[in-house]
C-alpha cells in the first residue's frame, strides 16, 4: 500500500470511529440533558428538589458510602492475598471474584431474595427478630456490594502481581511491622490503581439498576435509589423529571471519566500496567 | 558466627535445598555460587529469615534463630533489583529502617536525616538525597539499596546477585568498592552469584552449589585449582573434558612438537582468536568434541586446518572412586 492511500485509510478509520462514538455515545448523552431542560430550568430544578427525588439521591449516596469503602477493604485484601501469596484454592478465589461480572444483576438480586426474603432460608428467623433486609436499605446495600465487588480487586490483582514481593520484603527486613509495611510501602505502590478501581466501583454502585430493582420493592421515598426513581418517573410519562434525575447520573459518569483521565495522564497510570 | 545445620527446603516434591550444612565465620566475605536452580538464593533467604526451612536449624552466634522473623534478625538484605521505594526520596529510603522503629527507640527526624546523609556520603552519593530512585542510574540505585540496608547497623549483610542487573564496567568498579566497604566496616557478608569470576575475585571463601547441595567449600584458589567434583571443575573456570574423566584447563594444555609423545592428543585447529594476553585456539578432537587451549601471544599461533598435538601440563581425573591430580614435571 502506498503512503497516500495508507493515510487516507487511516483518516477514514478515525472518522468512522468518531462518527460511531458520536452517534451511539455522545448524542444520547446530550439528548438526556436536552430532554431534562425541555421545559426550562425551573422545571428541571423542581424535579430535583421534589422530596421523593431528594430521598432517592440521599439513598444512593448512602448506599455508595457503605458499599464502596467495604469493597475497598475486601478488594485490597483479596488482591493482596492472591497477588502476594500462594495457597490452595487460589484460582477458585479468582473465579469467584469474577462471578459478579459474569452473572446477570437480576440473578444477583434474586439470590438475596432467596436468602433473606419472607420465603427465603433466613426469612422466618429474620421476621421473628424483626429484621428487614429485602425491600429495605440493607438489601439494597448487599446487592450493590455484590455487583461492585470485582472492580477494586480486578484492578489491583495484576498490578500487585507485577510489583512482586520485593518491596514488602525489603521493608520487613528493615524492621517494619506488617501494618507499617502496608501503610508506607504497599499502599503508595498501588494508590493510582486503587483510585482507578474506586472510581469505577463508585460509578457502578450509584448507577446499579437490575440487582437493586429486585431487592428494593420500589417504595417511593424509602427504598428508591436514583436509577429506580428515574424508571418510575419515566413509566408515569413524567419525562422532564425522569430526565432531570437521569442527568445527575449522566453527570456522575462525566465526572468519573474526567477524574479517570486525570489519574491516567497526570500520574501516568495506565490500566493494567504498573509503570509510573 | 553463623551455623546452618541440615537445612532442607522442599517445594512440593522438589527439594530446593537438601540437607545443607555450613559455617560462616565472623568478618568473612562468603560467596554462594551456582547456576540458577542450585538453591543458592533460597539458602540466602533462609539465612535472612525471608524463607523458612522444612528441616534443620539456623544459629547466629550459638543462638537458634530458625523461626525468628527477618525483622528480628538484624540482617541487612540487598535485593537483586534493589527494591527501592519509588515514592520516597533517596534520603527517605535510606532512613526508612530508622523511621519505622518503635516510638521509644526512634531517633528524631533531624537525626534520621543526618544519619541518611552520612550513609549516602559513605556510598559516595552525598548530595543526591532529595532525588527519587527513578532519577538514578543502576549503579547508584544499588548503592542506595546498600546504604539503606546498612542504616539499621546489621551484623550480617546479605546480597542477592548484587551486580546482576548492571553493565560490565559499573559491575567491576562496584565490586572493588564493595570489597573495600566490607573490610572497612568489619561486616560479615554473604552474597549470591552465578558469575564464577565475581565469586573468585571478591570472596574469602566460595560455596559452590548445584541441585540443592553444596559441591565444595573452599578459598577461590582451592575451588579453582583443586575442584572436588566434576561439576565444580566445569562450573568454576573453563574446562576441557578429555576421555577417561580427565579435566584440563585451557591454560594447562601445551602444544608439543613430536608425534611420538605417548600422552599427546591430536587436534585439528578450527578457530583462533585473541583473548587478552593469549591466543585462544579451538580444536576439534577425534570424538568431534571441541577442545580449547591458550597459546602465549608472543608465539606464532597455528592456522585453522593445522593438525597439532597437545599435552596436559596439569590435569584432574574424576573417576567413580574419586578425584586425582596429575602434574607434568
Amino acid at each position: 500500500m502506498n503512503t497516500l492511500s495508507f493515510i487516507r485509510a487511516r483518516h477514514l478509520l478515525i472518522a468512522a470511529a468518531l462518527a460511531f462514538i458520536a452517534l451511539f455515545l455522545v448524542l444520547p448523552l446530550v439528548s438526556v440533558f436536552v430532554a431534562a431542560l425541555q421545559k426550562g430550568l425551573a422545571a428541571y430544578g423542581a424535579a430535583l428538589i421534589d422530596p421523593d427525588a431528594l430521598s432517592a439521591i440521599r439513598l444512593t449516596l448512602l448506599v455508595a458510602a457503605i458499599a464502596v469503602p467495604l469493597n475497598i477493604v475486601f478488594g485490597v485484601l483479596a488482591a493482596w492475598s492472591i497477588a502476594k501469596f500462594d495457597f490452595p484454592g487460589k484460582s477458585l478465589l479468582v473465579t469467584f471474584i469474577d462471578l459478579p461480572f459474569s452473572v446477570s444483576p437480576v440473578v444477583a438480586g434474586l439470590i438475596y431474595v432467596l436468602m433473606f426474603g419472607a420465603q427465603g432460608w433466613f426469612g422466618p428467623w429474620l421476621q421473628e427478630h424483626d429484621v428487614q433486609i429485602i425491600f429495605a436499605v440493607p438489601g439494597i446495600v448487599l446487592a450493590t456490594i455484590f455487583v461492585t465487588f470485582p472492580f477494586v480487586a480486578r484492578e489491583l490483582i495484576p498490578l500487585m502481581s507485577e510489583q512482586g514481593r520485593d518491596d514488602e520484603e525489603a521493608a520487613l527486613s528493615l524492621g517494619a511491622s506488617g501494618f507499617q509495611t502496608f501503610l508506607r510501602v504497599t499502599l503508595p505502590n498501588i494508590r493510582w490503581g486503587l483510585l482507578y478501581g474506586v472510581l469505577l466501583c463508585n460509578a457502578r454502585a450509584m448507577g446499579e439498576f437490575g440487582a437493586v430493582s429486585v431487592v428494593s420493592g420500589h417504595l417511593r421515598g424509602i427504598t428508591n435509589t436514583m436509577p429506580l426513581h428515574v424508571e418510575i418517573l419515566y413509566n408515569e410519562y413524567n419525562f422532564v423529571a425522569a430526565f432531570a434525575v437521569a442527568s445527575l447520573l449522566a453527570l456522575l459518569a462525566l465526572v468519573t471519566l474526567v477524574l479517570k483521565s486525570i489519574v491516567e495522564w497526570r500520574f501516568g497510570y495506565h490500566h493494567g500496567s504498573a509503570k509510573h | 558466627m553463623i551455623t546452618l545445620q541440615g537445612i532442607t527446603k522442599r517445594y512440593g516434591h522438589y527439594a530446593a535445598l537438601d540437607n545443607v550444612s555450613l559455617e560462616v565465620r565472623d568478618g568473612e566475605f562468603l560467596a554462594l555460587l551456582g547456576p540458577s536452580g542450585s538453591g543458592k538464593t533460597t539458602l540466602l533467604r533462609i539465612i535472612a529469615g525471608l524463607a523458612f526451612p522444612d528441616e534443620g536449624s539456623v544459629q547466629f552466634n550459638g543462638e537458634d534463630v530458625t523461626h525468628l522473623k527477618v525483622a528480628d534478625r538484624k540482617v541487612g538484605f540487598v535485593f537483586q533489583h534493589y527494591a527501592l521505594f519509588k515514592h520516597m526520596t533517596v534520603a527517605d529510603n535510606v532512613g526508612f529502617g530508622l523511621s519505622v522503629r518503635k516510638r521509644g527507640q526512634r531517633p528524631a527526624k533531624a537525626q534520621i536525616k543526618a544519619r541518611a546523609d552520612e550513609l549516602l556520603d559513605l556510598v559516595q552519593l552525598g548530595g543526591l538525597g532529595e532525588r527519587y530512585p527513578a532519577q538514578l542510574s543502576g549503579g547508584q540505585r544499588q548503592r542506595v539499596a546498600l546504604a539503606r540496608a546498612l542504616a539499621v547497623e546489621p551484623q550480617l549483610l546479605l546480597l542477592d546477585e548484587p551486580f546482576g542487573a548492571l553493565d560490565a564496567k559499573v559491575r567491576k568498579t562496584l565490586r572493588r568498592w564493595l570489597r573495600d566497604l566490607h573490610k572497612r566496616m568489619g561486616l560479615t557478608s554473604i552474597f549470591v552469584t552465578h558469575d564464577q569470576e565475581e565469586a573468585l575475585e571478591l570472596a574469602d571463601r566460595v560455596v559452590v552449589m548445584d541441585h540443592g547441595v553444596i559441591e565444595q567449600i573452599g578459598t577461590p584458589e582451592q575451588v579453582y585449582m583443586e575442584p572436588a567434583t566434576p561439576f565444580v571443575s566445569d562450573f568454576v573456570g573453563e574446562t576441557n573434558r578429555l576421555p577417561g574423566g580427565v579435566h584440563v584447563r585451557p591454560h594447562d594444555l601445551e602444544i608439543i612438537g613430536g608425534t611420538c609423545e605417548p600422552d599427546g592428543h591430536e587436534l585439528i585447529v578450527d578457530n583462533i582468536f585473541r583473548k587478552g594476553g593469549v591466543w585462544r585456539v579451538e580444536g576439534i578432537f577425534s570424538d568431534n568434541s571441541v577442545v580449547e587451549l591458550d597459546v602465549d601471544a608472543s608465539l606464532k599461533p597455528p592456522s585453522p586446518g593445522d593438525s597439532i598435538r597437545v599435552r596436559p601440563r596439569r590435569s584432574k581425573t574424576f573417576t567413580s572412586t574419586g578425584a586425582k591430580s596429575h602434574e607434568q614435571a
